[in-house]
């Protein structure tokens, strides 16, 4: 029995087991995630070149004219101005808002965990949800917002009307559901500050405000790079936002006069509103170089922030 | 006073003084106010929204609204649907991501390198943008409408794979694993005998992400479900989306929606911010 088992035959499946083993393993994600990832990805590009309505059979190939299509496109421009614009609304406020929360929750606090938690809690909320309520507290007639302006004096506001007006809406939507999640971000690398840092700088006579503008901001660049380039890829991707923000019909124009129709939002309405497959792939492609472009200029940009 | 709080500042100087309490209360009330007011909402009849000034204390509508909203809508479908969808993949992609992690952090084999290279790549690409051809690919499967629709292409995600290979590599030391080969375990038995039992804390993380997000996700179903057949983000767009607006019915669907993940989040909060300022997450 013993020879048996340490003999020729058991060595073969010890190699094979071995050797060979690892390959099924990691089988079922490549398989899973080659067909259901990857694969429309590519063939994305694929349907962009031809014209592919789900509505009609005829599948035409038309090599670039869509991409030709798109660029003389007034609803994709206006569609990309509004994503730009509400993209930066959102992004910049939320990672300054963030960096203070941050440094604040660095200090010695009592119930830090509740605090850490309270700011968490915007990011576990579903975007529908969220959205919904901040429709209706920026809503014309009986949204909370418009009564707070009528407080203080000032007069009430169509926020899904105006384009700054709604841009601003759904900006505060991304933001207050991203503020905090970034803030524990930035958190995270605040702690491996050297507490060495802020003690010369102390003895030195440094007020908190430069040391936080010398020592922290400096020794976070990396996170912030990482922040801003994730903010990036997030926020040219917004769909759910705006196309909720139009309480009262789920049509995806993105307001009556396209006043916050992002990119995304355009490649639905094309896509899965008028089933026009070919020119929402090309959309797809356009976004996805557009991101890669801004992301890139964005690390560029962020990099530069000084180094102590 | 200010003298005292000038003393207690330079003796411990890192410690937090009124203002930073005053701003992170703030702060936390601003975290809470929307859901707060949507609970609200969802407890009074629809002549309280109209009201000026606006009411801030729940009322006592919430149970007849709750029964509203299962009338007007399949929402207790959508909830079975939601339930089924987050937790198959919440179930698979911890599963298949700490085996896959398993093989690229502790296991040599041609290929290893290029391959976990290619998994950590695709997770920077806006998945989103697939959309069309996996609609197209379900329409061929017969699957449009149907729940496995929202499951399958779930089941596995590179950012598991990426977390977990991460994990397993610092966390299983290879002796442990070298002396299970010596007593002759299989590649198998290891996985079952060691792996699986040392990479619980990380697949904790992982499953909570996982089924928080599927939970959360709202733009495939819409896409490639049906109002019959809902997910409960789904179900909640098409409660919001008709032409008379009724808050009171939209806010108690809004609240029925949010309760079961702000319940997950109460009960595994530190774990889930753990996980987020060990960088584990990202995105």
């Amino acid at each position: 029995m013993t020879s048996l088992r340490s003999g020729p035959r058991r060595r073969w499946a010890y190699q094979l087991d071995v050797k060979g083993s690892p390959y099924l393993y990691i089988a079922p994600f490549f398989l899973l995630f080659g067909l259901l990832g990857m694969f429309p990805l590519l063939y994305t590009a694929y349907v962009s070149l031809t014209d592919w309505n789900l509505l009609d059979s005829n599948r035409e190939w038309v090599g670039l004219a869509n991409y030709a299509e798109l660029l003389a496109d007034d609803y994709f421009w206006n569609a990309l101005f509004n994503t730009v614009s509400i993209w930066l609304l959102s992004t910049v406020p939320q990672l300054l808002a963030a960096l203070f929360i941050a440094h604040m929750l660095n200090r010695r606090l009592r119930a830090r965990t509740l605090f850490r938690m309270g700011v968490l809690l915007p990011n576990v909320t579903s975007i529908v949800a969220v959205t919904i309520i901040f429709a209706q507290l920026f809503g014309r007639d009986f949204g909370m917002v418009n009564w707070a302006l009528d407080l203080v004096g000032l007069d009430p506001i169509d926020w899904q009307a105006g384009t700054l007006s709604s841009h601003v809406a759904i900006s505060m939507i991304v933001i207050w559901r991203w503020t905090g999640y970034n803030a524990l971000i930035y958190l995270a690398a605040m702690q491996t500050i050297p507490e060495g840092l802020y003690e010369a700088a102390r003895l030195d006579g440094a007020s908190q405000f430069t040391q936080f503008r010398k020592i922290t901001v400096p020794m976070l660049r990396p996170t912030i790079i990482f922040t801003a380039v994730v903010s990036t890829i997030g926020g040219f991707q917004i769909i759910a936002e705006p196309l909720l923000f139009q309480a009262g019909t789920g049509n995806p124009t993105g307001g009556s006069d396209r006043q916050f129709q992002t990119v995304g939002l355009y490649l639905y309405e094309q896509g899965f509103s008028m089933y026009e497959f070919g020119y929402a792939s090309a959309i797809a492609w356009s976004l996805c170089l557009i991101i890669v472009v801004v992301a890139l200029v964005n690390f560029a940009i962020t990099r530069r922030i000084r180094s102590s | 006073m200010a003298t005292v709080t000038a003393v207690r500042r330079r003796l411990n100087p890192r410690g937090a003084g009124f203002w930073t309490y005053a701003a992170l209360v703030a702060v936390l009330l601003g975290s809470l106010f929307p859901i707060y007011w949507s609970l609200v909402v969802a407890s009074h009849d629809n002549d309280a929204i109209a009201s000026v000034p606006p009411v801030l204390t729940p009322g006592g509508h919430l149970f007849e609204n709750i029964a509203r909203v299962f009338d007007t809508t399949p929402f207790g479908l959508a909830m079975l649907n939601s339930v089924l969808v987050s937790g198959s993949v919440t179930i698979s992609v911890v599963f298949f991501s700490t085996l896959a992690g398993f093989a690229f952090a502790k296991l040599r084999f041609r290929g290893r390198n290029v391959l976990l290279l290619v998994a950590i790549a695709t997770t920077t690409v806006p998945q989103q943008l697939g959309i069309i051809p996996l609609y197209i690919l379900m329409a061929e499967f017969g699957w449009t409408g149907k729940i496995q629709a929202v499951i399958v292409p779930g089941l596995v995600t590179a950012f598991g794979v990426f977390l977990m290979t991460q994990y397993l590599s610092s966390a299983i030391p290879d002796e442990l694993l070298e002396a299970g080969r010596i007593d002759g375990c299989s590649t198998l038995r290891l996985f079952w005998h060691v792996v699986l039992p040392a990479a619980r804390p990380a697949a904790a993380v992982l499953g909570l992400f996982t089924f928080m997000h599927a939970w959360n996700d709202f733009f495939w179903p819409l896409v490639v479900l049906t109002p019959e057949n809902p997910t409960v983000q789904f179900a909640l767009s098409s409660l919001a989306s008709g032409y008379t607006t009724d808050y009171a019915l939209v806010l108690t669907g809004t609240v029925l929606a949010i309760v079961p993940i702000v319940a997950v989040f109460a009960a595994l909060g530190r774990q889930i911010i753990g996980g987020i300022m060990s960088g584990a997450i990202k995105g």
